[in-house]
């Protein structure tokens, strides 16, 4: 039995993803197997929170007092430098393609991870 | 080999007063006696869920509480495409001789049994609980996400997308059962209030009470018979972060296996019952089911191709974004209609030809689909 490491949805800021050692398959939502192949034997791993905006979508109209003190805030799917997509917040004005890192932010009674654009450093080949 | 033989739909929005078991129970009564049936002769019972009323065993208490004892019954849940999965289902089982009438029925009071917001956040929990749901999302941004990624990839506006609310809303029109019977214009739809952007709050269907219910039989009942002549499923994942490429989603799977299960070509199509939860929803299965060329579905709503009198008219009684949304019932609206259309019942929104037609539900965020097609026998 893998012993389940904490991370951002346990309140501790890291995103982790697990690698299968048989398959080499990466997953972002943990279990005990690898969803590719079914096998045991993963590797679990922390993120470095580089990827690049996939899709978003700026919320507006939330449902519940706690998520409405933070309207507008946008929902993010960022595909990581790891290879696994995830959800998560980012600034309200990141667009498809943007290269970004993340940071973690207090919402709803949480920490969640915040993408922010990457600021291209002068003499950047990129 | 089974047939649809009697539908019922009541109309949508308000229903003060009505519970879920009330809303299946007039929709039901409304098909049975459609198809020209006594409640005894239903031996079959499939129906959805209420997230008003939540139950591990929702079918056996609607069967007692309409009063029918059947020798199948179970409730099912796949989302927005419950109504299709139970009639694939209904359509299997009288085709395999487990019963000869099966009552499909969904229905909910879903506006006035709940607030809005309760509606928002149990839908919302179709998202990952720990990975999704934390971050506080809610379904139109599950949906927005999708939105903005295909009008990213396939140069698809909002404007483009306002057409889908300001066709539905055309077609709502025609029917009093709608919810909606103010017209509204692409200019509407873009100053509506933004619920999760790209998505304004015309982008987004209602919440709604309704109900709806068919029958699917063995043999046909009376002279118009409308036969199911094949459907299929594909369901590729269940969480919006876990969703394949746009191009390898589900709805193309499942029309792939539909057409090969029937051997229905799209050409062959005369009507179009099409799921649109949102107008991205629209929009996207529209041109995943072939029925428009890539990010060319809303020059076709603008061209009439979907209105009642064009070449393939499309959720002619208002869809979910006009007629209303009410959960299971929601996209059982669109099979009723059909078969309304498809047997020349359909009054002053009757196109001219629904020989044969086809449906698809979508469930979750493009999760699950069931497409079927439909085809008059005379």
């Amino acid at each position: 039995m893998n012993e389940r490491p904490a991370d951002w949805t346990r309140g501790v800021e890291v995103i982790r993803y697990q690698v299968c050692r048989t398959c080499g398959a990466t997953q972002y939502f943990r279990r005990n197997f690898c969803a590719a192949c079914g096998a045991t034997e993963l590797t679990e791993n922390q993120a470095s929170g580089e990827g690049t905006v996939y899709a978003t979508s700026l919320v507006a109209r939330a449902a519940t007092p706690e998520t409405r003190a933070h309207v507008p805030y946008n929902i993010v799917l960022v595909d990581t430098a790891e290879g696994f997509r995830m959800m998560a917040h980012g600034q309200n004005d990141l667009a498809i393609g943007d290269r970004v890192t993340a940071r973690f932010v207090q919402f709803a009674g949480r920490i969640v991870p915040y993408f922010e654009r990457v600021k291209l450093s002068k003499g950047s080949t990129e | 080999m089974s047939y649809i033989t009697g539908v019922g739909l009541m109309s949508y929005g308000k229903h003060e007063g009505s519970s879920s078991l009330d809303l299946m129970s007039k929709a039901a009564e409304l098909a049975i006696a459609d198809a020209g049936l006594k409640r005894a002769e239903i031996d079959g019972i499939l129906c959805g869920y209420s997230t008003v009323s939540p139950h591990i065993m929702l079918a056996t208490v609607f069967a007692e509480h309409f009063g029918i004892r059947p020798s199948y019954a179970h409730a099912v849940q796949v989302g927005g495409a419950t109504g299709l999965a139970m009639t694939m289902l209904a359509h299997h089982l009288v085709d395999a001789g487990v019963a000869k009438h099966v009552l499909v029925v969904g229905g909910e009071n879903r506006l006035t049994g709940q607030s809005r917001d309760a509606s928002i956040v149990a839908l919302a929990q179709v998202g990952h609980p720990d990975y999704e749901v934390t971050l506080g999302p809610t379904i139109p941004a599950y949906y927005g996400l999708v939105a903005t990624r295909y009008m990213h990839e396939y140069g698809v506006t909002q404007e483009d997308l306002a057409e889908f609310a300001v066709l539905m809303r055309a077609h709502a029109l025609a029917h009093p059962g709608a919810q909606f019977h103010q017209p509204i214009t692409v200019a509407d739809v873009m100053a509506s209030k933004p619920v999760a952007l790209p998505l304004k709050l015309l982008d987004c269907c209602p919440v709604s009470d309704g109900g709806a219910a068919v029958v699917i039989s063995r043999e046909a009942t009376s002279a118009a018979q409308v036969r199911i002549r094949g459907c299929a499923q594909a369901h590729t994942h269940q969480h919006v972060t876990a969703a394949p490429a746009l191009s390898e989603l589900g709805a193309e799977i499942a029309i792939a296996k539909a057409k090969a299960a029937s051997g229905v070509a799209i050409s062959d199509v005369r009507y179009a019952a099409v799921y649109d939860s949102f107008t991205i929803t629209l929009a996207m299965l529209l041109e995943d089911l072939g029925l428009a060329g890539r990010g060319e579905a809303a020059a076709r709503v603008r061209a009439g191709h979907f209105s009642r009198e064009g070449a393939m008219p499309l959720n002619t009684h208002g869809g979910l974004l006009s007629y209303g949304h009410c959960g299971v019932g929601g996209a059982m609206a669109h099979l009723v209609e059909t078969h309304l259309q498809m047997t020349g019942r359909a009054g002053n929104r009757q196109v001219k030809d629904a020989s044969i037609a086809l449906l698809h539900g979508d469930g979750g965020v493009l999760s699950s689909h069931v497409s079927m097609f439909l085809e008059r026998v005379r």
